[in-house]
């Protein structure tokens, strides 16, 4: 767990940024260097691949300028590996802020770019992927290839996206890299809340604080709301297994816990994403570099 | 015969006194964390003003989010059932009444007798309720009260796409950004509530006349997005916050009769 100081000029909702790069992989001139990056509102993702393999990533905070998160995030993945930006065959860029990715030959909308992520990060058993991304919840389908056969979006509602977390650990002083675990410390799952609208979430917080509710259970009861919701989305595209979860919130244990158990399905399981796995996060962005391969090999035959 | 009608808001308490069906004052109170206080002293202002003491009143019906919590009360009436009310009693020819208060709206449609004959709540979303006017001015350091005469200086719309509060801040500061002047992005605040509010209504089907009351009713950049929106003229009582006490207060005259009967 990283450190955290617990002062009260914290800011709860900041997440780590970090970049990787596998090491045990060397780049050739002639391999086939692709880069997808996703732009999403809260978060930005850049992955490169030799040869349709990961290489490395970068996840770092979407800035106030999309063009200048794009070209951050791939220089950060970039950083220290010799690539120079005409190293590229293809990039595509995809996610919130996609049709302002510079360098990219080709938008490609994260819905298609998640589905073809989730099935290189978990195999081609995945049929049903939800995504909960900073600003939207989608829940995908999609085939053995991973090429989607249905979604659905929630409407433009803060309630259960990552930025809605992000205001709620604020909200309770509990970092937003904490609060999935701190949901689940409760002896008995309370109700869910019935108001799930975040700008009134103060208001309902503050009351059942004043009702003597612990912290814990106030976010466990905002918690299983965001999950009932999620849960509703999955069931009305229709849930068929193997289920997996990608965006910021898979990492949410209290989440990922509460939507098992109201879909009564387990996701398959996450990653080692801290020690040497795939991180959900960038599934988008595995995606783009997927389809940034296809594409450019597609062109060479033509 | 004095009657008074009580709507407990989630923002402020309003109060109306009536006698013989006809307005004699009224009074207002932050609701606070404690409702039946704010409720006492608006009926207080009320009755104040009116030179009369609660034991001259007939009839208390109550109204609001917090109806239940009411002092004084002998009956309650549903939002619903106050607003199709205070709108017929207001404009005769009503048909459709729309309440945008401080965190909820709702459109009601009724009869020629302010009997309500079909409604739909924007229930506990902030994105169609003052609450968004007041998070917006908060992004954009105007206030309140200057947003809506702000917005009616913009000489376009820059539109912003928010249906959510919280994506409206980002979208506020994206337009900054972007060095949109202050009363285009009041004027986006604006048309975008009133996007929300104008859906809803055409989901319960417009029938004219229509009246505007609630709180946001006194904001003149939402009532200029809401009439464009809309395509149709909106009528707008002179207190349309107190229409719902306003109607509670003429429920209250109906039940005194019922017992005279």
């Amino acid at each position: 767990m990283k450190e955290t100081t617990k002062k009260d000029d914290v800011e709860y909702w900041r997440w780590q940024e970090y970049r990787r790069v596998l090491s045990d992989k060397k780049w050739k001139n002639k391999d086939l260097i692709t880069a997808g990056v996703d732009v999403g509102s809260v978060g930005s993702k850049a992955v490169i691949m030799i040869d349709g393999e990961v290489y490395s990533w970068g996840v770092m905070r979407t800035g106030s300028n999309s063009p200048e998160s794009a070209e951050k995030v791939l220089g950060w993945a970039m950083e220290g590996t010799g690539l120079r930006l005409n190293d590229f065959k293809y990039i595509v860029g995809t996610g919130y802020g996609r049709v302002n990715v510079p360098m990219a030959n080709k938008a490609i909308t994260e819905i298609a770019c998640h589905a073809k992520g989730a099935n290189y990060i978990w195999g081609p058993s995945v049929r049903t992927v939800l995504d909960v991304g900073g600003q939207d919840i989608k829940a995908i389908r999609c085939d053995e290839t991973g090429r989607v056969t249905s979604f659905l979006m929630n409407d433009k509602c803060a309630a259960g996206t990552g930025r809605g977390m992000e205001v709620f650990a604020d909200l309770l002083k509990i970092p937003i890299e904490e609060i999935g675990e701190v949901s689940l410390r409760i002896d008995e799952e309370p109700p869910p809340v019935s108001c799930t609208c975040v700008a009134f979430a103060k208001t309902e917080a503050v009351g059942l604080l004043r009702k003597g509710w612990s912290k814990e259970k106030v976010l466990a009861a905002y918690t299983r709301a965001m999950a009932v919701r999620m849960g509703n989305l999955i069931s009305r595209v229709g849930l068929e297994k193997e289920f997996v979860i990608t965006g910021g919130q898979s990492k949410n244990i209290g989440i990922v816990t509460r939507i098992e158990d109201i879909l009564g399905v387990k996701c398959l399981p996450m990653p080692k994403w801290r020690e040497n796995g795939l991180d959900p996060i960038i599934a988008g962005a595995i995606g783009a570099a997927l389809f940034a391969k296809a594409l450019y090999e597609k062109a060479q035959k033509s | 015969m004095i009657t008074a009608g009580i709507d407990l808001g989630t923002q402020s308490v309003k109060a109306v006194i009536l006698k013989d069906g006809s307005v004699v004052s009224h009074g207002q109170a932050f609701s606070g964390f404690d409702p039946a206080k704010a409720a006492e002293q608006a009926v207080g202002e009320a009755l104040q003003k009116a030179k009369l003491s609660i034991n001259n009143v007939d009839h208390v019906t109550a109204t609001g989010s917090g109806m239940d919590m009411a002092p004084y009360s002998n009956s309650t009436i549903s939002m619903m059932g106050a607003d199709a009310k205070a709108g017929v009693y207001l404009f005769p020819k009503a048909r459709t009444i729309i309440d945008v208060g401080a965190e909820e709206a709702r459109a009601v449609k009724c009869d020629d007798k302010g009997i309500m004959v079909d409604f739909i709540v924007n229930e506990r979303c902030a994105a169609g309720a003052g609450a968004f006017i007041e998070a917006m001015a908060r992004a954009l350091e105007v206030k309140l009260e200057d947003m809506g005469p702000l917005s009616l200086k913009a000489e376009r719309a820059s539109p912003i796409n928010a249906t959510c509060v919280i994506f409206g801040e980002s979208d506020v500061v994206t337009l900054i950004h972007r060095q949109e002047s202050k009363p285009e992005i009041a004027r986006a605040v604006f048309d975008a509530m009133a996007d929300r509010v104008s859906s809803m209504v055409h989901r319960l089907g417009i029938k004219p006349d229509v009246v505007l009351v609630g709180g946001v009713a006194k904001d003149v950049g939402f009532v200029a997005s809401l009439k464009r929106k809309l395509g149709i003229d909106v009528l707008i009582p002179e207190h349309p916050e107190f229409a719902g006490a306003l109607g509670a207060a003429l429920i209250a005259v109906s039940r005194v009769k019922e017992t005279q009967k």
